[in-house]
């Protein structure tokens, strides 16, 4: 009697995590997809989501997920979009297109070929779609996938493989080097007014010696949620600069994670801009499997009225003299909430690791909350590991020195909000990037126009 | 120009100018002198607006208008500069574009069109001569990675260009050396005509061997117990401030 009580109150635990209509909606997906699929790409979806199922929605009882409550995705209900992707009016992209050596679109996740364009690639470049490549060649892809954000443990990554399907795949072959930038851009929207979620899982590959820089942009209007999954690999001495631009719409709902893997002597950096969405998670994982790897992750994150964002990083230095330089900073205003963890693994034997991690956060208002968690793990007793965080208001003698210089008090404090966020601004290499985030930092900041001005 | 009478102020509960008169015309040079906390840069934090300071009593007219009533960018458009003891550093914002932030709001204010980036340049290029900055330091974020001399430099080329009609300096003097101090003074001589006052904060005499006041005042303790000619700040020198302190300490006594 007790055992089936116990049973039944799993069931119901269960049933309130909300996966079944996951579930369900995954058997919907098995009869979608295309016959023929390789079986390994098959299995891995099912153990992805007999995952999720097992584990169920993130709650806060879990130390990864204290301060973030996912519970807004589970009550609401979302739909995969089944309209044409290319039906979107083009006129939806003006905002966030600009002049790219490739552009890839994808409405609701699935991909929109008559909205991208490919443009002259170096011989042996791949820039596709994931379910083109995963039709046409799938055995160029299926090995890799899922091999590095192996964390079916972690709900929204087991979920994303559950659907695993659409995405970009960017391969960079050994010694080439791409001219101007890969923009991947993911558009969310309800349809027929229904909420919906997508599960865009890209893949990029830059071969050793490679050159490529890529930016994906998210962003949307109304409510959807995207459930993202970025895996990517920087093959020996191999420079890649990725971006990714978080503007969702305030209502949208993100949980994405970005798996890097570094080779020996690669540089690969992260610049992650979030300045939308309601409720947010950007984990970054870097995993540097080689020596002399030089990893940059930067961040920038802005949130106001009841937006959550939450950014968990982790850096595994798994192998001897490699550098990690992590550098977060937030503002957040109204009741915004920001989360802040950032793990340091430094492996044994990884001698001569050099690791700093920093997370600043500016408060513009009262309410407005920021929790900062730096951890070291520390297993090699050759390195040098420093991190620091802050949470701060505006310093009120750099505010006095403007006004006594004539500056009105609201454009002393837009001024300096502005410079604060400026060494992350002047880090985005990408042009576009960066005059899009400084145009959004003047229309964000009460006296902008003082600040478009005077910068 | 500046008319002080009566001035009282305190911080978190310590009164700190017990009681300030102090009358500057139009071309002078008055120079106020003191030992350590004895109220000399809070008076000049007080006149420039600073908040953390309460004034209880008296009051301050600046070319006939309630100085204390108005907001410290109000005082900086109306013509009040305060030199900084310690010039802020503001990563992010360049020098440049700072002083061009400011200089139009303090033109807007007096009924002037803003100036183009060329009339700006053109302006700027001018008054740096005056402090020899160096052009580099114009494109860097305000006094960031400034040495010492550099700030106060710094500070007297925000003046320059933003041409206050009354110019005080917080002991600008403090950590020169004798040649950036030089350039400093020089500074402000070329400033200095009929229609601009300056008030100087200072703690030691070398800097009126550079800039010579027409008025001196010793402030011990919150009061001002001497004033005179330059000459006094002569007589500072030679004898140290104890037998004024020892004065005022009887004076208070008695």
């Amino acid at each position: 009697m007790q055992a089936i009580e116990t049973r039944e109150q799993e069931m119901e635990q269960k049933e309130m995590a909300g996966t079944a209509p996951y579930l369900a909606d995954f058997e919907r997906f098995q009869r979608e997809l295309p016959a023929g699929e390789p079986a390994a790409l098959q299995a891995l979806r099912r153990l992805a989501i007999e995952s999720f199922a097992a584990t169920g929605f993130p709650n806060n009882r879990q130390e990864e997920w204290r301060l973030t409550n996912v519970a807004p995705i589970v009550r609401e209900t979302f739909h995969r979009a089944t309209g044409d992707p290319n039906a979107l009016d083009p006129e939806r992209l003006a905002p966030f297109a600009f002049a790219a050596a490739a552009r890839l679109v994808f409405v609701n996740g699935r991909y929109a070929a008559s909205l991208s364009h490919v443009g002259d690639l170096p011989a042996g470049t791949v820039v596709s779609s994931l379910a083109e490549a995963l039709a046409s060649s799938p055995e160029k892809v299926v090995p890799y996938l899922g091999q590095l954000a192996a964390g079916l443990d972690q709900p929204f990554v087991a979920l994303n493989t559950a659907f695993l399907h659409d995405g970009a795949l960017v391969s960079v072959p050994r010694g080439a080097v791409i001219p101007g930038t890969i923009h991947l851009l993911y558009l969310g929207s309800p349809e027929d007014g229904r909420p919906t979620v997508s599960y865009p899982r890209n893949l990029i590959i830059a071969g050793e010696n490679s050159q490529v820089t890529l930016v994906e942009t998210y962003a949307g209007t109304g409510a959807y949620f995207t459930c993202a999954v970025t895996e990517m690999v920087a093959g020996p001495n191999a420079v890649v600069d990725h971006y990714k631009v978080q503007r969702e719409s305030t209502e949208a709902f993100h949980m994405a994670t970005f798996q890097i893997e570094g080779q020996r002597s690669s540089v690969p950096s992260s610049h992650s801009i979030s300045i939308g969405g309601g409720l947010v998670r950007n984990d970054v994982n870097a995993v540097l499997n080689g020596e002399g790897i030089d990893c940059i992750l930067n961040g920038l994150y802005l949130a106001e009225g009841r937006q959550h964002v939450d950014n968990h990083m982790r850096v595994e230095h798994a192998q001897p003299h490699c550098d990690s330089h992590e550098l977060y900073k937030g503002i957040l205003d109204g009741r915004a909430r920001a989360v802040f963890n950032g793990l340091i693994h430094v492996h044994k034997g990884a001698q001569k690791t050099d690791a700093k991690q920093s997370n600043r956060n500016l408060l513009l208002s009262r309410d407005a909350i920021a929790n900062s968690n730096p951890q070291l793990e520390i297993y090699a007793d050759d390195v040098k590991c420093t991190h620091g965080s802050t949470v701060g208001q505006l310093d009120d003698d750099a505010v006095f020195y403007l006004r006594s210089r004539g500056i009105g008090a609201e454009a002393a404090r837009s001024l300096l909000t502005y410079a604060f966020a400026s060494d992350i601004v002047e880090r985005i290499k990408v042009e576009p990037i960066r005059k899009d985030l400084e145009e959004f930092l003047f229309t964000r900041l009460p006296q902008g126009e003082v600040v478009r001005q005077a910068v | 120009m500046l008319q002080i009478k009566n001035l009282h102020a305190s911080v978190e509960g310590a009164e700190i100018l017990k009681g300030i008169d102090l009358d500057i015309k139009a071309g002078e040079v008055h120079a106020i002198m003191g030992p350590n906390g004895s109220g000399k840069s809070t008076l000049a934090r007080v006149l420039a607006g600073q908040e953390d300071y309460t004034v209880s009593a008296g009051q301050v007219l600046f070319q006939g208008q309630d100085l204390l009533d108005m907001d410290p960018e109000e005082r900086a458009r109306e013509g009040v500069f305060m030199a900084f003891q310690y010039p802020v550093e503001i990563p992010g914002v360049s020098n440049t574009y700072f002083l061009k932030a400011a200089l139009n709001a303090v033109r807007k204010h007096r009924g002037l069109p803003e100036m183009d980036a060329l009339e700006f340049l053109t302006l700027v290029r001018k008054k740096m001569k005056l402090v020899q900055m160096e052009e580099s330091l114009l494109n860097r974020p305000v006094n960031e990675g400034f040495s010492g001399g550099e700030k106060k430099r710094n500070e007297i080329f925000h003046m320059a260009v933003l041409e206050p009609r009354l110019g005080i300096l917080d002991e600008t003097d403090s950590g020169l050396d004798i040649d950036a101090l030089r350039i400093v003074a020089d500074g402000v001589n070329v400033l200095r005509q009929s229609d601009r006052a300056f008030l100087l904060i200072t703690h030691y005499q070398r800097l009126l061997d550079y800039i010579v006041p027409d008025h001196v005042h010793v402030l011990v303790d919150g009061r001002i117990v001497r004033s005179g000619g330059k000459e006094l700040a002569l007589e500072l020198e030679e004898k140290g401030y104890s037998w004024l302190e020892a004065a005022a300490a009887a004076q208070v006594g008695a």
